[in-house]
């Protein structure tokens, strides 16, 4: 969505996805973190007063969803921006040719070969995101980091509980690691490898 | 009630100018330590030889797969729970009393950390340094030690320069974990700015806004460099200069 955005030939689009992009890029997540976490609560609450709704909270899960689908959405929107350039304009020049729809051309010629451009760069952002969600446990959500925090603390063992939630996360980078390299082979058939 | 308030900012601008010094300290100095060490781990990274390779890439990938934050917490709450740190702390050891101290351990995770993916951005620069200028400082004679010194690492070292300005970035947002073992950063300030205050706008857009100059700048200096040590790899440019 946001790389259809920045590669639109309307300007103002394009303005304020470089504006978003630059954003996310520049303030760390923590920050932004807390900005929506405790911001948005304040936000939230002159909306309810204004319309006199009963009280809302906001909570930690989804101020932590929502910053990191927000930052992470940069991040993929640059990643896009680039496989779509990569696809050659000939390809989709003659799939018009062919009288397919700009739907159908998307669809069926940009997107499987904007996927195999992507994947690299999905793969490292996602591997990224994974780690990031370490940081909402600051926001005082209860991912792994957090209980391990706690079980540390009462049982008087916080080396041992915090090495295995790096197991955990090293087990997850490993999957992942797994999964992406079927995609790319799944997406890169019939290209031949470069020779280096 | 206002939703931005200008002078909460004010009064508290010394607190948000140490948090700022903090945060370039912390990045500075593990960023420098790391650079340091990643230069000869990077050139066993790409050793042939598996027992010279092989613990340098267990290394980073345990710092590479596993979230900043928690590699900090387990240095800093990690450390108490060993009996033999606990009675060098009970005897005053110098070296293991640094366990202790809030600033040295931010400090300790940082620099593992950058220490990694540096490492891993100039064993991928080493890997690919153009064959023939290997060949060729071979046939000039060169041994393989001269050769890395001479050709390789000053290559490679300039190619990373793009990916290493990620790093740096990623460093200095990194380090806004900081806060979370009592140390006040930039992020640190703000949150106690927040909570004297209850100004979350304030306290956080300001902060976020020193992050993304700060940002700025650092992007304008890599430009910078780059443009002083990579403008033989900028060919397409000069040729368009020159038709104009």
């Amino acid at each position: 969505m946001g790389a259809a955005f920045k590669l639109s030939d309307f300007l103002p689009l394009r303005l304020w996805t470089m504006l978003y992009t630059t954003l996310v890029r520049g303030v760390p997540d923590l920050v932004m973190m807390l900005l929506v976490f405790y911001g948005g609560q304040l936000l939230l609450n002159e909306v309810i007063d204004y319309f006199e709704w009963e009280f809302i909270e906001i909570n930690p899960f989804v101020a932590g969803v929502l910053t990191i689908g927000f930052i992470f959405g940069a991040y993929f929107t640059e990643t896009f921006r680039g496989a779509f350039l990569a696809v050659s304009a000939g390809q989709l020049e003659a799939g018009r040719a062919y009288g397919m729809s700009a739907w159908q051309v998307f669809w069926r010629i940009m997107f499987p070969q904007m996927l195999r451009y992507a994947l690299p760069g999905i793969g490292n952002n996602w591997l990224v995101l994974l780690k990031s969600t370490a940081i909402v446990s600051l926001i005082g959500l209860s991912d792994m980091t957090s209980l391990a925090d706690q079980a540390g603390r009462s049982t008087h063992q916080p080396f041992t509980f915090y090495l295995a939630v790096c197991a955990l996360y090293l087990a997850m980078t490993a999957v992942s690691g797994y999964v992406l390299n079927r995609l790319t082979a799944r997406y890169n058939v019939g290209v031949r490898e470069a020779n280096v | 009630m206002e939703l931005f308030d200008f002078q909460v900012i004010t009064t508290s601008l010394p607190e948000f100018w140490r948090g700022l010094l903090m945060t370039l300290q912390l990045t500075g100095i593990a960023l420098l330590c790391g650079f340091i060490v990643a230069v000869p781990l990077a050139v066993a990274r790409v050793s042939k030889n598996p027992w010279v390779s092989g613990p340098v890439s267990a290394y980073t990938y345990f710092f590479r797969g596993t979230p900043m934050l928690v590699q900090l917490l387990l240095i800093y709450y990690g450390a108490g729970q060993w009996a033999w740190m606990q009675a060098a702390w009970e005897a005053g050891h110098p070296v293991w009393l640094l366990f202790r101290e809030p600033f040295f351990c931010a400090l300790l995770a940082f620099g593992l950390n950058t220490c990694a993916y540096t490492i891993e951005i100039i064993a991928g620069a080493m890997r690919n340094t153009p064959h023939g200028e290997i060949e060729a400082a071979k046939a000039m004679g060169m041994t393989r030690f001269k050769a890395l010194q001479r050709i390789v690492l000053p290559s490679s070292l300039r190619r990373m320069l793009p990916s290493y300005s990620n790093e740096v970035i990623l460093m200095l947002q990194g380090s806004a974990i900081a806060s979370a073992v009592t140390l006040v950063d930039l992020t640190g300030a703000a949150r106690n700015v927040y909570s004297r205050h209850f100004a979350p706008f304030e306290a956080f857009v300001f902060v976020g806004l020193i992050y993304l100059v700060l940002t700025f700048v650092l992007v304008g200096l890599f430009k910078y460099a780059e443009g002083r040590w990579l403008a033989h790899l900028a060919p397409r440019k000069a040729a368009r200069r020159k038709e104009a």
